[in-house]
């Protein structure tokens, strides 16, 4: 055996070696294209068709824009379209047949109603459809100045502003003695929890909108992890056990949060999906402010951080929201919406775990028990929080 | 008129010059591919671009379903007319197949046809040609008929005719030879009566399936003149195939119908003879100094009724066509439930040329297809 060994490895290099399985595979899937094994099955293989219909716009008036995808495993060729259960004409770009993950936009001259609800069918050659309800049609935002700061401000109004405004209890939480301050710690694990499961639950429903091929549940799962050892990963090597870290981290977490309810709510207004306008953006705004509370209660025991600390804490936790309704109104789609927001429920998980650490550290500091019958009462108060002010924007 | 054993009688010829290239080609087989393409580019310019988006995109390939629309209206298949003993006698063969039809642009439908080798699509082709509806199936009041229905398809399917026969003849499953299994064949034997407007379909279970998948098509009595007295019997000719009469007439079959392409027991696609919008992109020519006889039939599953409105105009309406006279009078609208069927009667006389919409008055079926126009010649 021994010589047959030592033939083997002069006989054969090494790379040879590793290549030699992959080779293997590689005959193996030619033979079986070649030999067609399945040729049994043939005949009852059903076609399978997969049209996903990722945007619906109205670019102008009597003038409607789908773009579609296929998702499935074959070609797919639209050979007409229905709007409002209507045959219509329309062109297709690049053309009606689509490869697989191929997108195409279709352009329709129709004289669609100003706020009014429009289903439209794609049908395939094989007969088989696709339907697309469009809740609200409404004229689609255009790339421009006055657009980008509109729904820049929307951004502002559910984002910056509250979480601000809840900053500004910053000088009140100063005050209150350590067993009440370890509340308000409780308290902000307690939202940032509602906000864990509000925001994996979010992600979930996009991401099974999103077309199958993209796996969009799995990656939403793998984002969150992810994203939670790249923080505890960051968290090591740069001490975060400071409450600026702390702060800042939060901040983040919030940050990337908000950027996944700004596509919602970008997506939103941009599709007419907000019937309640104005009453979602106040209700945004006072679910949001617990968010202020959340980064600042850790900064409450130290020394006070510089105005413009507090300042840069808001825009990082804030502002995504402003991109985030930016593209939810121009370039929507569900996967990368899904995406986000799982990066955002990842990064919130790695700051329950650090805001955790910092209440227990401190409690063991005070010879006390974290876990007091106090802080579990302001962990719910932040939960119910959280959940009564979801009223305001959950339908 | 013995000359229709060819498939195109010396009426069909005086009637392509009514309707025009398109029918000629279509109908007398002159032409393997009818010019349909210059015709209906030429029409739609005349429809006005825009004005006409509530339509399908692109063009059939009727040269490879192997049947037109104009020829769909406009051909009567007269079997194979003979005697024996003094009595007329008219054979049919029938063939059902499984193919594929393309009922709108790119849009292609599993159907189950029926195919004769006397109808104008297979006469043309020189093969039988399986088509939807099935093909017009004429004869005269009396005649002893005599079907040879071939099963070349994959499941059991009969011939049911709507007229007067034995329980033998009636081509339901387990009556007489019941359903025809793949391969088989059996013919069906009976007298044509009563006259009129009516159909046949497969009837094999399940029939719901059966008769959407498209095996339905004309079968139509006329009137023998020489049973008639008086006025009756001038109706009668004007009504018999036989009678230079009725060469005087331009009479059309349609037969209303729907598709559902994804087998949801909803109809995808609406038509007047199997095509949406068939006859918008080749309207209809009419001539004024015509009478316009329209043999209408229902063979529309899933939805209860179908119906029928001619713009600009009024119509006779002879139900079942059992009758010479009218049973409705001076209407534009008429409604019939799937398999109801009758003959509309009116004229453009006097009309100004130019195109006249009709479609059904389920505005939900127009705009899936069933659309159609007439255009009003000289």
């Amino acid at each position: 055996m021994e010589k047959g060994d030592s033939l083997t490895t002069v006989a054969i290099p090494r790379w040879l070696l590793g290549l030699l399985p992959l080779l293997l595979l590689l005959s193996l899937i030619a033979a079986f294209f070649v030999l067609d094994p399945l040729a049994f099955f043939a005949g009852s293989f059903p076609p399978l068709e997969e049209l996903h219909v990722q945007r619906v716009t109205f670019p102008a008036e009597g003038h409607i824009r789908l773009e579609i995808m296929n998702g499935g495993p074959d070609p797919v060729t639209v050979a007409q379209v229905l709007v409002d259960d209507a045959y219509w004409q329309h062109t297709m770009t690049p053309g009606p047949t689509l490869a697989r993950l191929e997108r195409a936009t279709i352009d329709i001259p129709y004289p669609w109603v100003d706020g009014e609800p429009l289903p439209i069918t794609l049908i395939t050659a094989t007969g088989l459809t696709f339907e697309e309800e469009v809740e609200v049609a409404v004229r689609s935002p255009e790339v421009d100045g006055r657009t980008l700061l509109a729904y820049a401000l929307l951004g502002v109004y559910v984002g910056v502003v509250p979480v601000a405004l809840g900053m500004l209890w910053y000088p009140f939480m100063r005050h209150v003695d350590r067993k009440w301050m370890n509340a308000i710690l409780a308290l902000t694990i307690g939202l940032l929890i509602f906000l864990f499961v509000d925001t994996v639950l979010e992600a979930l429903e996009l991401a099974a909108e999103a077309p199958g091929v993209f796996q969009g549940v799995p990656v939403v799962f793998f984002g969150i992890l992810l994203t939670l050892g790249v923080l505890l990963a960051v968290g090591q090597r740069a001490r975060m056990d400071s409450p600026l870290a702390i702060a800042t981290l939060i901040a983040l977490g919030i940050g990337l949060h908000n950027l996944g309810e700004g596509l919602a709510i970008g997506a939103a207004f941009a599709t007419g999906a907000a019937a309640l306008g104005s009453f979602l953006v106040v209700g945004f705004t006072l679910h949001n402010i617990t968010e202020g509370i959340g980064i600042a209660a850790p900064l409450a025991r130290n020394e006070r951080p510089a105005l413009f600390t507090f300042i840069l804490l808001a825009i990082l936790a804030g502002a995504p929201a402003i991109l985030g309704t930016w593209i939810g109104s121009l370039a929507f789609s569900p996967f990368v919406a899904a995406l986000f927001l799982s990066l955002g429920a990842g990064a919130i998980l790695q700051v329950i775990w650090e805001v955790g650490k910092l209440l227990a550290r401190d409690a063991k500091r005070a010879n006390q028990p974290a876990f007091s019958w106090l802080n579990l009462a302001g962990l719910a108060a932040g939960v119910l929080v959280m959940y009564l002010t979801a009223f305001l924007v959950k339908f | 008129m013995n000359n229709q054993k060819k498939g195109v009688s010396r009426r069909d010829f005086l009637k392509i010059g009514s309707v025009g290239v398109a029918g000629l080609a279509g109908v007398a087989g002159l032409r393997a591919v009818a010019p349909a393409t210059p015709t209906s580019a030429e029409n739609r310019q005349t429809h006005g671009g825009d004005e006409h988006a509530a339509m399908t995109v692109g063009q059939v390939d009727h040269e490879r379903n192997g049947f037109y629309p104009l020829e769909l209206l406009y051909d009567f298949d007269y079997g194979t007319p003979g005697e024996e003993a003094g009595r007329a006698v008219r054979e049919w063969n029938i063939v059902a197949t499984d193919r594929e039809i393309e009922i709108a642009p790119g849009l292609f439908f599993p159907g189950w046809v029926y195919g004769s080798p006397t109808s104008a699509a297979s006469l043309r082709a020189g093969r039988i040609i399986g088509q939807v509806p099935g093909p017009t199936l004429r004869c005269v009041e009396g005649e002893r008929l005599r079907v040879h229905f071939t099963n070349a398809g994959t499941h059991p399917h009969t011939l049911h005719f709507h007229g007067i026969h034995s329980a033998q003849m009636d081509g339901v499953p387990g009556v007489g030879r019941g359903m025809i299994d793949p391969g088989g064949t059996f013919t069906y034997e009976f007298e044509a009566r009563p006259f009129g407007c009516h159909l046949y379909h497969c009837h094999a279970i399940p029939l719901k399936r059966h008769i959407h998948k498209g095996l339905y098509g004309a079968f139509i009595v006329d009137p023998d003149p020489e049973r008639q007295e008086g006025a009756a019997q001038e109706t009668a000719r004007s009504r018999n195939h036989r009678y230079p009469e009725n060469e005087a007439v331009n009479e059309m079959v349609i037969v209303m119908n729907a598709f559902d392409t994804n087998f949801d027991g909803e109809n995808e696609v609406y038509a007047a003879n199997t095509i949406a919008f068939g006859y918008v992109n080749e309207p209809i020519q009419v001539r004024r100094d015509q009478l316009q006889r329209l043999y209408l039939i229902n063979m529309t599953e899933f939805d209860p009724i179908n119906s029928l409105h001619i713009h600009g105009n009024f119509f006779d309406y002879y139900d079942h066509g059992t009758t010479l006279e009218p049973t409705l009078r001076t209407v534009d609208t008429v409604m019939q439930c799937q398999a109801q069927r009758g003959i509309v009667e009116f004229s453009f006389g006097g009309f100004e040329p130019g195109l006249y919409m009709f479609h059904a008055h389920q505005s939900e079926f127009a705009e899936l297809g069933w659309m159609s126009f007439f255009e009003v010649i000289d």
